[in-house]
């Protein structure tokens, strides 16, 4: 259905998107179909992800950037980079967004939770000169035919999630602050204490549920 | 395989916020290839670094920044559009993630001798924790050892007991210092795990102790 609703506006393809350039601050949402998600400014990142990843849609990498490009500044800066590193690692970050596009699953996270990954990595890269080993990849990529409930649930996450850290109580929200831009100490990092976050748990069912149906359906093909 | 003995919440909020060393992270990301439940905890934990990405705040790009990335990713060619499979494993004990650090398969590592008829291979990881795998022959126990920091411990051949509970393969095992611990290989057959540690472990016996600056334990 988000195929069949973006082939529609890729007809008048590039008056459609110029009008959401002008926009990409974010205050409207293009696209009303079912299954479309918004965040709280209102711009679906997620269907501007998949132009870029099924059409290489230069215009819509530009909203993603102007979106993200600055956040992902931020993020750095946070954890200790300086202005100028932190800008390359954001372009390259951006770049790397581009050019794995075709790995973008929007019923598996959301543009946000992606962007972050790239993030994380570029960082672990930049600052530590160090790696991280990545678990090995599920025998299947994207869906062409996502569960569109699925995706719904995937994009909008970020905000969901964003709510629940704000309602946390302060101590647990410094842990998760210096877990992603601090420093977690060695005995936060051996404590078995849990995170107790009512929506987290919520999104491991539902992962959890996505991963058995799909293992069924992987065996099915077999 | 039933995989009994997780990854906690605190080294999976840490592995997401990229706070593990090299060795760490690579028991982490091995026992995740082995363990559905732990994927999908993991993919929580990612997408609340999402949710911390987008509460950052904000710092300005220079106007021409888009224009540059758009100029260098046009004049290169998307990567590659197939799939990414994951290639079949060459040996099903050894994930991918584990497969890069000993070259395929667990029958092809060099193992040295820990003096006391079990054998280990470090893993060439970064220096401030360490990765190895260890073979405990059946029915034997581990050097007697304490920490000095967090151990992590993976079986991916075999199982061991320690004390009544029993670690079989995918199972971690996470100690810290208060943990003296004594696991023992099961009886039918070789033990072969991959363990961290982030500080140089305490050997109780004397040989051992002995041994420990040419086997760099």
């Amino acid at each position: 259905m988000l195929r069949d609703a973006d082939a529609g506006t890729n007809v008048d393809g590039n008056s459609g998107a110029a009008a959401y350039v002008a926009g990409c601050d974010g205050e409207f949402v293009f696209g009303k179909g079912q299954g479309r998600v918004a965040d709280g400014n209102g711009t679906d990142w997620g269907a501007l992800l998949l132009r870029v990843r099924d059409g290489q849609d230069k215009v819509a990498f530009a909203a993603l950037f102007r979106h993200f490009a600055p956040r992902v500044k931020g993020f750095l800066m946070k954890s200790g980079a300086s202005a100028q590193l932190a800008e390359e690692c954001a372009q390259d970050v951006m770049a790397t967004l581009w050019q794995k596009a075709h790995l973008f699953d929007p019923a598996r996270a959301s543009v946000a939770t992606w962007v972050f990954t790239i993030a994380r990595n570029r960082r672990i890269d930049a600052l530590r000169k160090a790696r991280r080993p990545e678990p090995e990849d599920l025998p299947w990529g994207p869906e062409p035919e996502p569960d569109q409930a699925e995706v719904y649930e995937a994009q909008q996450e970020t905000t969901r999630l964003g709510d629940a850290i704000a309602r946390l109580p302060e101590k647990q929200r410094v842990l998760i602050e210096r877990a992603f831009w601090g420093e977690m100490s060695h005995s936060e990092i051996a404590s078995e204490t849990g995170l107790p976050l009512g929506t987290i748990k919520s999104r491991i069912r539902l992962a959890m549920e996505r991963l058995r149906q799909q293992m069924d359906e992987g065996e099915d093909r077999t | 395989m039933t995989i009994r003995h997780h990854i906690s919440d605190q080294i999976l909020l840490a592995y997401a916020g990229g706070q593990l060393s090299e060795a760490f992270s690579l028991v982490v990301a091995t026992h995740i290839s082995l363990c559905d439940e732990c994927r999908a905890r993991a993919g929580a934990f990612d997408a609340l670094g999402g949710a911390m990405l987008d509460s950052a705040g904000t710092e300005p790009m220079p106007d021409d920044a888009v224009e540059d990335v758009l100029a260098r990713i046009t004049s290169l060619p998307q990567a590659p559009r197939a799939p990414s499979r994951a290639p079949m494993r060459t040996d099903p004990r050894v994930p991918a993630p584990l497969r890069d650090y000993i070259g395929g398969s667990l029958d092809g590592v060099r193992w040295r001798s820990l003096g006391t008829g079990a054998r280990q291979a470090i893993l060439p990881t970064g220096r401030d924790a360490t990765a190895r795998l260890l073979c405990i022959p059946a029915g034997q126990q581990m050097p007697d050892h304490g920490h000095n920091g967090l151990e992590m411990t993976l079986v991916l051949q075999g199982a061991f007991l320690d004390g009544a509970v029993r670690f079989g393969v995918g199972d971690v095992e996470i100690a810290d210092q208060s943990t003296e611990h004594r696991p023992v290989a099961e009886a039918w057959g070789d033990c072969i795990c991959l363990a961290a540690t982030d500080s140089k472990l305490r050997f109780s016996g004397l040989i051992p102790r002995l041994a420990q600056p040419f086997f760099r334990i």
